[in-house]
Order: structure tokens, then C-alpha cells, then sequence
């Protein structure tokens, strides 16, 4: 088997391929120990759920800066303006210049603009910040985000919190053969094997929210996508045979040509 | 095109022989269904599925924390003024009443907004009575911009207002908008509404419509429960919600579910809503919208707030004061102003947000930035 590689965002290497969210969590002590049981390193925080002001707000103050990236995100901004004016917000307030853009208009199915995404992260980028974009699994929309320098493309395997797995797969597929930053499969993903699609698939890394945090027992939980991440992984390092239609003899018929 | 022309297509009657007519056969369909759709919904609302109950509020649970998480957002009123013009029959503030009415002046509103941001809140809700004369737009613009530093969130529930009037309580940090249809029964409306400009069925009815037009991101909306059949009150929220959803497809939705409750004027609910028909209620429309949040004020006792939190809602008030000036005036100080509605559940907010976790869910005081807003 290929000896694996870290993974490598925006030159910053990361040995865990599991990214997490910190949502609907029951509590801040449910997630923190969700996050360890995951092995993330990157965990992702709704800044509007925080009071980056405040050195007691219950969820940062659960989350030790030194061994996890905190990756503030947008989540709530209806266009690029909203979007890049939060960012710059937890930047001012002393976080880290990375950004996961979420820029959903619509509260109900939370699918990301377009649009907007590709110009937030325009700006953004411009402005210094290593940007993660949530985004649609568009093929070309991942080629114009890399254009305009974003970290990664995090393209939705359904949508968010359906737990409904990888419906986009032949576009994540065709995302995952052009793209030149890592992909991280963003939201949908229910159970472990969705993770270990993801990741047999060649996607570089998932990122795990309701999944996790709705389930009865989320620690468990959080460590089962721990092995069905690292199961895929390992399988797509193996290389997978291809798939066929019919059985192929092992003893081929014409052998005896040869 | 407003949700009033959806409304005259349907008629009140119908609605309500088809809700009767259901059986249990319809329920389980509507049980299995992946998609909860209009004709399952009025299934849901009939009673042939109050023998099926259990099963709703198992899904309207899985459904709940799916969607929202095992989270209850908190919230704190903040009543503004008393003083109305309409003879509403229910309501503590009809102008008929002969109570003590007032209305709070800047430097009240900014220490009951203090006390409220002490006690955890960040986001609030105005309420006033209707009376724009006393209580005009740029009455809440003002207390909107001395209230924006402590809450990152505010909404209104105030008298209905013009499109334009919304877009300025927008311009000032205001986001949400809740206003209660009280009944979508049109020919009974002007029974309980007595007298000024709430009698004006449509004006009220069209008030969401308005609020979406100038961009409020959050409409609440509802039926006060008591007035008319809640089974038909419980199709029209269904009707609305899904209409405000499809029109103005950037603003979050919320129903409140207020109960009658004692007030001034010994209102008797002709329609009582019992504590079995109101998981009923919450859990069939749960079903049909699971994106909707559901709002459970201290108009309910703690022992049944207590036992909702796992069925569906999303957002609960806590140690609520309904009389203007309630939380930093005594009864003599504020001249023993009138309360809009008798609360039922008098526990402190970190006592409410205490059994939020015993019941293993996450109090959020927080869930939206100003920095949304410029």
C-alpha cells in the first residue's frame, strides 16, 4: 500500500482527514468529547453562535486552541457582503485568517449561492484569508473558486444535516479528477460508510456535523466516522479494482493460448 | 398576490369535514409517508390520530433534532407600552379595560434592556400594544438603536405596520417580525376583535406579506389557541407557513403556539385547547414543516414546558415579564401596569436553561451576529 501523505491546506499539514462542526451538540461537554473521539484537528464554529468578545462563551472556551485549528464560518450570511464582513469581524477579534465560507440564502435547505460564494471568496482571498468554500458539487464553480485562491473546495454531498449521503457523487467524482486544492466533501454524510465513499472516492477529507452530534450516543458516533474516514482512505490508497457488470473467470478461458 | 388570495380559495367548512372525516387508515399513511403533504397534514389534525399520538411525537422529536439539533434557543420580551386602541375580547390591553397603561421612556427601556442582558438574553423581542400615535416607528427605531449594543437579535411584535415602516425598523437592526393572526377564521374575526384597526381582518392577515417584502429575516406567526377549532387554526398556520416559505425563500419561519390564558376581561375560550390536542397540534405541524421553528412562551405552567421541550420546539421565553416596565419596576413605580397575559412559568432563566440540560438539550442565548446587518 502507498505510504500516506498528510494532508496539506494552505501549507499547514493535518493528519486527520475527519474535519468536524460544532452545531447541535446537547451540550459543550458533548461535543468536546466528540471532537477527541473523532481525532479531528480542524473544527469548525457558526460565529454567530459565539461571542468572540467574550473569554467565557461556552463553546470556544471548550475548545483548546493549541491542539485544534478553529475554523470560524459564515453560516447565516445571505450574500457575499454579510459573508465577508463576519469574516473580517473574527479576524479583527484575534481568530486565525482562515475562513469556511458558507453564504446559504435560503434557511431551509441551506444550499449554498453560487454566486455569492465566488465572490466572497474573491475578496476574501484578496484580503489575506486562507478561504474554505462551502459550495454546490459544480465542477466548473470548484475551477473558478481555485482561480480566485481558495484553500479548498468543499463541494455537498447532499444537503446539510440530511444525513442522506453522497447523491452528487458523479459530480464530486469529476471535481475530485480536476482539482488542484483538496477536497473536502462537506455536508450529508449520515453514517461512516458516506465518509468512507467520500474518501474510497479520493475525495481528501470529509467534514461531519449532525451526524454526529444528533446520534443517540455522538462519542461513539464520532468515533466510528474516526474508522469509516480512515477505512476509506486506506482503500483508495490500495487502489480499488474496477467494477464489473459480469464475473470474470479468475481461470481465463482462453488461457490455454498462451 | 398575497396569502389573503390563498386564503379565500379555501373554504373554513370543508376544511374542517375533511379533518372530522379522517380515519385511522389515513393517519398511518400520512405516518408513512416520506413527505408529509396537505393531505396527510389534515389526517395529522383529525382525531382519529389521537390514537397515534405516541408515534407523532416520535418523529416530530427525530425530525426536531434533526433539523435543529438538541438545541432550544432563549428568549426574553421586552414590553414597550400597554397602550392600545383595539377592543380585542381576550386581551389584558383592550382599550376598554379600565387598567393602568404605560409607556416605557428611553432610559427605562435601556435599564429593562440591561437587566434582560444580564440575565443572559441576547435576543429580545418588543412588544407594544397598537397605538401609533403614542408608540410610532420612530418610537422603536429608538429603542432598536439603544437596545442593538446588548442584542445582536431583536424582534418586534408590535401593531401591524406599512411596508416602508418595516424597512426602517430593518435599517435599524430590528430582524424579526412575529405577528398572530389570532384566527384564520375570517367570518368569526370581528367577534373577538371588537373594536379599531385590528378589526381589519386582511391588514392583519397581510402583515407577514409586508414584513418579507422589507426583508425581515425571521416572520413568526399564529393562531391564539381557544378562539376557533385548533384543528383548522393548525391547517391555515400550515397553509401560511408554507406560503411565507415558497415566497420569501430567504426569511426563517416560526409559529408560536400561544394558549389563552387569565387575563383582565375574564375572556372564556370558546374552543379550549386541551394538553393532549396541543401535542396534537405541535407534533402534526412539525410533521408537515420540518424546517419551521416553534416558539413555547411562559403563558405555559414549568411541568408542561417542561415535557415540550423534547416534542418539537425550538425556542422558549424565560423569566418573561408582560407588563411594561415588569423586570426593573415595582408595581408601584410602574403605576401597577397592566400585564398582557397572566404568566404561568415564573422560573429564572438559568433555572429554565437548567432543565433544558437536564433534559439534554443545549441552552443558546446566541444564534445570530449584528454584523449580519452592517
Amino acid at each position: 500500500m502507498k505510504q500516506d501523505k498528510p494532508l496539506i491546506i494552505a501549507g499547514r499539514a493535518f493528519s486527520s482527514r475527519l474535519l468536524m462542526g460544532t452545531g447541535k451538540f446537547s451540550s459543550p461537554e458533548a461535543m468536546i468529547k466528540s471532537i477527541e473521539a473523532s481525532g479531528a484537528e480542524i473544527v469548525t464554529v457558526a460565529l454567530r453562535r459565539v461571542e468572540l468578545e467574550n473569554p467565557h462563551d461556552s463553546i470556544l472556551s471548550a475548545i483548546d486552541t493549541s491542539k485544534y485549528l478553529l475554523l470560524p464560518n459564515t453560516s447565516g450570511a445571505r450574500d457575499a457582503e454579510e459573508a465577508v464582513r463576519l469574516a473580517r469581524l473574527a479576524r479583527a477579534a484575534g481568530c486565525e485568517p482562515w475562513i469556511k465560507l458558507e453564504v446559504t440564502p435560503d434557511p431551509q435547505y441551506l444550499l449554498p449561492d453560487p454566486v455569492e460564494t465566488l465572490k466572497a471568496a474573491e475578496i476574501l482571498v484578496k484580503d489575506g484569508f486562507i478561504v474554505l468554500p462551502y459550495m454546490n458539487a459544480d465542477p466548473i464553480l470548484a475551477k473558478r473558486l481555485e482561480e480566485v485562491g481558495v484553500a479548498t473546495v468543499m463541494p455537498l454531498g447532499s444537503h446539510i444535516g440530511s444525513n442522506r449521503g453522497i447523491r452528487t457523487r458523479d459530480a464530486i467524482q469529476i471535481i475530485i479528477e480536476k482539482a488542484t486544492v483538496p477536497v473536502v466533501v462537506d455536508a450529508g454524510l449520515g453514517v461512516p460508510s458516506h465518509a468512507a465513499e467520500a474518501l474510497e472516492m479520493g475525495a481528501d477529507a470529509v467534514l461531519v456535523n449532525t451526524a454526529i452530534a444528533v446520534a443517540g450516543d455522538p462519542v461513539a458516533m464520532a468515533a466510528a466516522f474516526k474508522k469509516g474516514v480512515e477505512a476509506g482512505r486506506e482503500a483508495f490508497l490500495a487502489g480499488i479494482g474496477r467494477t464489473l457488470k459480469t464475473a470474470e473467470a479468475s481461470s481465463p478461458l482462453t488461457g490455454f493460448l498462451s | 398576490m398575497s396569502f389573503y388570495d390563498e386564503l379565500k380559495q379555501i373554504s373554513w367548512n370543508e376544511i374542517e369535514n375533511e379533518i372530522q372525516n379522517r380515519g385511522e387508515a389515513d393517519v398511518d399513511a400520512a405516518l408513512k409517508a416520506p413527505a408529509v403533504d396537505f393531505d396527510n397534514f389534515l389526517s395529522l389534525l383529525s382525531p382519529a390520530a389521537e390514537s397515534r399520538l405516541e408515534a407523532m411525537a416520535r418523529r416530530a422529536h427525530l425530525l426536531t433534532q434533526q433539523r435543529f439539533g438538541k438545541t432550544i434557543s432563549l428568549f426574553a420580551p421586552l414590553y414597550l407600552s400597554n397602550v392600545c386602541v383595539n377592543r380585542c375580547a381576550y386581551c389584558g390591553f383592550n382599550a376598554g379595560n379600565p387598567v393602568n397603561r404605560l409607556t416605557l421612556t428611553p432610559e427605562q427601556i435601556q435599564a429593562e434592556g440591561e437587566f434582560i442582558a444580564k440575565m443572559g438574553f441576547r435576543h429580545i423581542l418588543l412588544v407594544s400594544g397598537e397605538a401609533p400615535k403614542v408608540v410610532p416607528v420612530e418610537y422603536f427605531t429608538k429603542a432598536a438603536d439603544l437596545l442593538r449594543p446588548s442584542f445582536p437579535s431583536i424582534s418586534v411584535e408590535i401593531y401591524p405596520m406599512s411596508t416602508d415602516s418595516y424597512r426602517e425598523l430593518i435599517a435599524h437592526g430590528v430582524d424579526g417580525l412575529t405577528v398572530f393572526q389570532e384566527t384564520y377564521n375570517e367570518r368569526l374575526y370581528p367577534e373577538f376583535h371588537l373594536g379599531g384597526k385590528k378589526r381589519d381582518f386582511q391588514w392583519r392577515l397581510e402583515t407577514p406579506d409586508r414584513g418579507g417584502e422589507a426583508g425581515f429575516r425571521r416572520i413568526g406567526l399564529g393562531a391564539l389557541l381557544g378562539l376557533c377549532d385548533w384543528r383548522v387554526e393548525g391547517f391555515f398556520m400550515g397553509m401560511h407557513s408554507r406560503y411565507l416559505m415558497r415566497k420569501f425563500w430567504k426569511s426563517q419561519v416560526s409559529i408560536s403556539f400561544p394558549r389563552l390564558r387569565p387575563a383582565a376581561g375574564a375572556f372564556e375560550p370558546l374552543h379550549p385547547v386541551s394538553d393532549l390536542h396541543f401535542v396534537q397540534l405541535l407534533t402534526a405541524l412539525r410533521l408537515f414543516l420540518p424546517d419551521v421553528g416553534f416558539t413555547l412562551s411562559t403563558r405555559e405552567t414549568p411541568e408542561f414546558r417542561n415535557h415540550m421541550i423534547p416534542l418539537g420546539v425550538t425556542s422558549m421565553s424565560a423569566g418573561s415579564k408582560t407588563d411594561p416596565g415588569g423586570y426593573t419596576m415595582s408595581d408601584g413605580e410602574n403605576g401597577g401596569a397592566e400585564a398582557q397575559f397572566e404568566v404561568a412559568d415564573h422560573r429564572s432563566p438559568e433555572l429554565v436553561a437548567e432543565i433544558i440540560r437536564e433534559k439534554g438539550y443545549e441552552p443558546v442565548w446566541k444564534d445570530w451576529d449584528e454584523a449580519f446587518l452592517a
